[in-house]
């Protein structure tokens, strides 16, 4: 009898069998799709797993992927590393090019900012309602961050829907971008920009890290990291420090980070009416980011005469280089010969430090 | 004498020479044209692939293909010459 009451099969819920189902379909999502599947690969699994019964795989201080998590992602130890491997691949030319296009990456986060009072309105705590606002900036590793340290109970759902708004950028953004512009605004041509310097690329990282962290210093641990890996990529001293951050340490916390994240979504935490809720609220702040970007871009026009083309402030998004991608495109169907991507790429990142800088001020106000 | 007035034909044909230039860096995936060959204005000239994602350059005027400057897997800068054309 010992051993049917080892026996997992028996005691399976019927809730762990959606769960199953829930972690097969980003499993599949990731291979057919490709949406995301360095992330959501591992993310499937891990909610397939963890929704296995009698594995005490998640049982505090006992299991395997427990202790992932808690070093992982609890004690804030694997985003700020994702940070380190995308600064490491960012190239910040595009928007000390442009400066004046930083506001565009600025406006981008009134998504998320419009969902958090929303979500508090409808019953969320403050906490919980910053958590659910950030995805809106479509930036998983700063949505995980801020998840663990405000609202742990909901940092699965929410990094599964920042990442899946990430991978399904190409299809949310579009409508939105020809809603708010006319096929003429759409096929500006941007003028030509001046190329950053290799010292100015190089004096960046350092002001940058320096500036934001005395204004913001709850943002500290992402864009110390940020600033960090860019720098070696900038000095071209440590090739071997910058191959490492972008390369092989990236790859190595993505799999500890995806398969915590999964984990965290058992049956009685996720199979719950808020998530859907979040679900809902994660693409309107997403959508009301995305117009936001627009719609600045469109007041700029006014009182400048070089024209924006408002498609790249829909890139003020964070999803690094999606949406950037999707700016190209939209206004390439207007104008095949419109390029706009480069234009797009300082919004976007500009876009990444505005939704750590949002992170960082609700971290301060809430925790 | 002749050979002055060669020249000059030639100096001629290369003001008329208009350049194809890369609008952004990235890597050539394809060449669409060869040396030699006419287009026409807004055909595809080569394609480049920058940020995962591929851009079609195309013809600023119509003319013929008078040199390719680029190989597929090249790597360009912004504003690189990618072929040169002549009416």
């Amino acid at each position: 009898m010992a051993f049917l009451d080892q026996l997992g099969i028996l005691a399976v819920t019927p809730g762990q069998i959606v769960m199953w189902a829930v972690g097969l379909t980003l499993v599949t999502l990731a291979i057919r799709k490709q949406y995301e599947p360095l992330l959501l690969l591992p993310i499937g699994f891990g909610v397939l797993v963890a929704n296995l019964p009698l594995t005490e795989l998640m049982t505090p201080e006992e299991g395997l992927i427990w202790r992932f998590y808690h070093y992982g992602v609890e004690w804030e130890v694997i985003p700020p590393l994702i940070f380190l491997g995308l600064g490491a691949h960012t190239d910040f030319g595009p928007l000390l090019s442009q400066p004046r296009l930083i506001f565009l990456g600025a406006a981008a986060q009134g998504g998320v900012y419009v969902t958090f009072f929303a979500a508090h309105a409808f019953g969320f705590t403050l906490q919980e309602a910053a958590a659910i606002g950030i995805i809106g900036g479509a930036d998983g590793p700063t949505t995980i961050f801020l998840a663990a340290q405000l609202a742990p109970q909901l940092l699965g759902a929410c990094a599964v829907a920042a990442y899946s708004y990430m991978a399904l950028v190409p299809i949310i953004q579009p409508p939105i971008m020809r809603l708010l512009t006319t096929e003429q605004e759409r096929a500006i041509k941007m003028k030509k920009a001046r190329k950053a310097t290799a010292r100015e690329k190089l004096v960046f990282p350092v002001v940058a890290a320096m500036v934001i962290v005395l204004l913001v210093p709850a943002s500290a641990p992402l864009i110390v990291m940020f600033m960090l890996g860019n720098l070696f990529r900038e000095s071209r001293v440590v090739d071997r420090l910058t191959d490492t951050a972008q390369n092989a340490l990236m790859n190595i916390v993505t799999i500890f980070l995806g398969i915590s994240v999964g984990a965290t979504m058992s049956a009685a935490s996720f199979l719950r009416a808020e998530v859907l809720f979040i679900f809902t609220l994660g693409l309107v702040a997403f959508a009301i980011s995305t117009a936001s970007g627009v719609l600045l871009a469109k007041l700029m026009n006014i009182f400048t005469s070089e024209k924006i083309n408002p498609l790249v402030g829909a890139a003020g998004v964070s999803a690094v280089p999606m949406a950037a991608r999707v700016a190209h495109k939209v206004g390439a169907e207007a104008d095949k010969k419109n390029y706009l991507l480069m234009f797009a790429m300082g919004p976007n990142l500009s876009g990444v430090i505005g939704t750590v800088i949002a992170a960082g001020i609700f971290l301060s106000m809430l925790q | 004498m002749e050979r002055a007035s060669d020249l000059t034909q030639r100096k001629a044909k290369v003001d008329m020479a208009e350049d194809v230039v890369a609008p952004l860096a990235g890597k050539v995936l394809s060449i669409a044209v060869a040396s030699g060959d006419t287009v026409e204005e807004d055909d595809e000239v080569l394609v480049l692939e920058a940020m995962k994602m591929e851009t079609v350059v195309y013809a600023p005027s119509d003319g013929t293909v008078i040199a390719i400057k680029v190989a597929v897997g090249d790597q360009v800068e912004e504003d690189d010459v990618l072929a040169t054309l002549t009416d």
